[in-house]
């Protein structure tokens, strides 16, 4: 383990920091909200001749994706930042880099789509992303956000892999929150992740090698690319997790891509993602003080998606609350339960499932509301019902 | 259990609320403790009632959430007191300090039915003398930490000449240790 040097930091200043050490060859990005303080941050390094980054200034989040592409092509490291409808704005040039196979790394300030106009702090932005083919991480503090800046850039630049990823913290209650950050030292950074992106042959634009970039791919092989990236995503599972723990032992912090919170002997559980997590885990501490036997599960890697190890963590237990915080109209189940449903689906020994939408808006899901659930769930596993779905901390 | 001291600072937009919440925070980090502290953000504009945050602990605590009874509120600006609910959520027996220029019993005028421990000071006169200006952010921050030591003065010294480098950081420094002697109860 590396000494760590302590800044006081909000999430947003975190990425800049690991940002600013990782020193990308190109930031390409929109600067005019709904953008972070990520890029502003790092603008003031550019300005001040701390990074040796090319930083282009762009006109729309769609051109800041693009430009980001064109980067990656030619083998350089790529970074930007972006939020809500930003991501949005995206979309489009999302598939063209998992498509191309380029690890360009993303930090996503989580926050609420319009309409009605809300800048605050919810994952749906994220969250519709997850079949774009992005390696797909949430963080719940600043110093995940600080961490996962560098773990993404060496897990998407595998060239096993050669995935973009995109990594997200909620707006406000961490892109705007100060908190304690154990950083790293530059030297450090720079020995975890090289000073260049390992470059496969033939993958870039460069005057040595033949190859094209997005071309024009019909019936015959286009649905064989889009499973080699299928493949890809698979691999990502097992390189992830090797990342996590050759920067665990770096950094001293234990990472995972699920985090078990007093899970062992649990009969009832929470499953969330990002912020929400922490306050699922104060309130996991309330209920054990009282004698509950319940536990939380956070799941820090979205996708690929870690069914196996979920799966693992949640067998035996009787009924879990999922606390979602994104946003889905009309559908069977809330976005997270859906997917632990399927990844649960036909197993044995597996817990009953309550989804719960919350937060929407940078609305506060609340402890107590967090224990009411709890109440709830017991109650649903008594009255034997196996998937439940709802909102709650809303006015009726 | 290991206790969290929640801190709000009501001010008014310009006032350096956010400014103080942090730099109460990042002392408290120089002193290897625990910190989550934010402003509430709205429409941000000069003069609007705005809040903020410090949550304080010496051990790791993984709440994410706002203050909503907070143990100590600090007011900066004695316009609120009849415009906002300063006490709002504020723990049984917590303590509020207010930069108030009247004497203490017309300010206790303003909180007759709270439980808690209520103290002054002239922050904006103090800022004006010591600082030259109308910025009695860190003044008041001086002044708790004399009733309420969450930190240690110096490291909030130190953070202070951190951010305001020069004369202006030490016109601070000597403007909190002011606020520090001359709180009132």
């Amino acid at each position: 383990m590396i000494n760590p040097i302590v800044k006081g930091m909000t999430g947003d200043e975190a990425v800049a920091w690991a940002a600013k050490q990782i020193n990308p060859d190109v930031i390409a990005a929109y600067p005019i909200t709904p953008q972070t303080i990520i890029v502003e941050r790092f603008s003031d390094y550019v300005n001040d001749g701390l990074v040796d980054t090319s930083y282009i200034p762009v006109e729309s989040e769609h051109s800041a994706m693009s430009a980001c592409v064109g980067a990656s092509a030619t083998g350089a490291r790529v970074f930007t930042a972006t939020a809500s409808a930003g991501l949005a704005l995206m979309y489009e040039i999302l598939y063209v880099a998992s498509g191309m196979r380029l690890p360009i790394v993303l930090a996503v300030a989580n926050r609420a789509f319009s309409a009605p106009i809300n800048i605050h702090g919810e994952c749906t932005d994220q969250m519709v992303c997850r079949d774009a083919s992005w390696i797909s991480l949430f963080g719940e503090t600043a110093q995940e956000a600080y961490d996962e800046t560098i773990m993404s850039f060496k897990i998407g630049e595998n060239p096993e892999i050669m995935l973009p990823t995109m990594f997200g913290i909620e707006g406000f209650i961490v892109t705007h929150a100060l908190e304690r950050v154990d950083t790293l030292p530059d030297k450090a950074v720079k020995d975890f992740l090289g000073d260049k992106r390992v470059i496969p042959p033939c993958c870039t634009f460069n005057p040595f090698a033949v190859g094209t970039f997005g071309s024009l791919v019909l019936q015959d092989n286009y649905m064989e690319l889009k499973r080699q990236q299928e493949e890809a995503m698979h691999k990502a599972y097992y390189v992830t997790k090797n990342v996590m723990a050759e920067f665990s032992e770096i950094s001293g912090r234990n990472y995972e891509i699920i985090e078990k919170y007093k899970l062992e002997d649990a009969e009832y559980a929470f499953v969330s993602y990002g912020a929400t997590a922490g306050n699922a885990k104060a309130v996991v501490d309330r209920l054990r003080e009282k004698g509950e036997k319940v536990g939380t599960l956070k799941i820090r890697l979205y996708r690929p998606y870690p069914a196996s190890d979920i799966y693992e963590a949640l067998k035996g237990i009787k009924a879990v609350s999922v606390l979602d915080r994104s946003a889905t109209f009309g559908s069977p189940a809330t976005i997270a339960q859906g997917d632990l449903a399927a990844a649960l689906y036909g197993k044995e020994d597996v817990p009953t499932l309550h989804g719960y939408i919350n937060g929407l808006g940078g609305r506060v899901l609340l402890l107590p509301e967090i224990e009411q659930i709890y109440e709830q769930s017991k109650n649903y596993h008594e009255e034997g019902k196996a998937l439940t779905q709802d909102w709650i901390g809303y006015r009726r | 259990m290991v206790k969290i001291v929640d801190v709000r600072i009501n001010g008014r937009g310009g006032q350096g609320a956010v400014t103080a919440s942090r730099l109460l925070a990042e002392a408290a980090i120089l002193e290897g403790q625990y910190v989550h502290a934010f402003p509430n953000f709205g429409p941000e504009r000069a003069g609007a009632p705005v809040t903020s945050f410090s949550r304080i602990c010496s051990e790791p605590f993984t709440e994410k959430t706002e203050v909503y009874n907070p143990d100590i509120v600090v007011v900066i600006d004695s316009s609120l007191l009849g415009e906002v609910q300063v006490v709002e959520g504020l723990k049984l027996g917590g303590t509020i300090i207010c930069n108030y220029e009247g004497k203490i019993e017309s300010l206790k005028y303003y909180f007759e039915e709270v439980d808690s421990k209520i103290y002054k000071i002239s922050g904006t006169r103090i800022a004006r003398e010591e600082l030259g200006i109308n910025k009695p952010n860190m003044v008041m921050l001086g002044a708790l930490l004399k009733v309420a030591p969450v930190v240690k003065l110096e490291s909030l010294i130190k953070v202070t000449k951190e951010r305001f480098k020069g004369v202006i950081g030490e016109k601070n420094a000597k403007a909190m240790k002011r606020a520090y002697n001359e709180v009132e109860l």
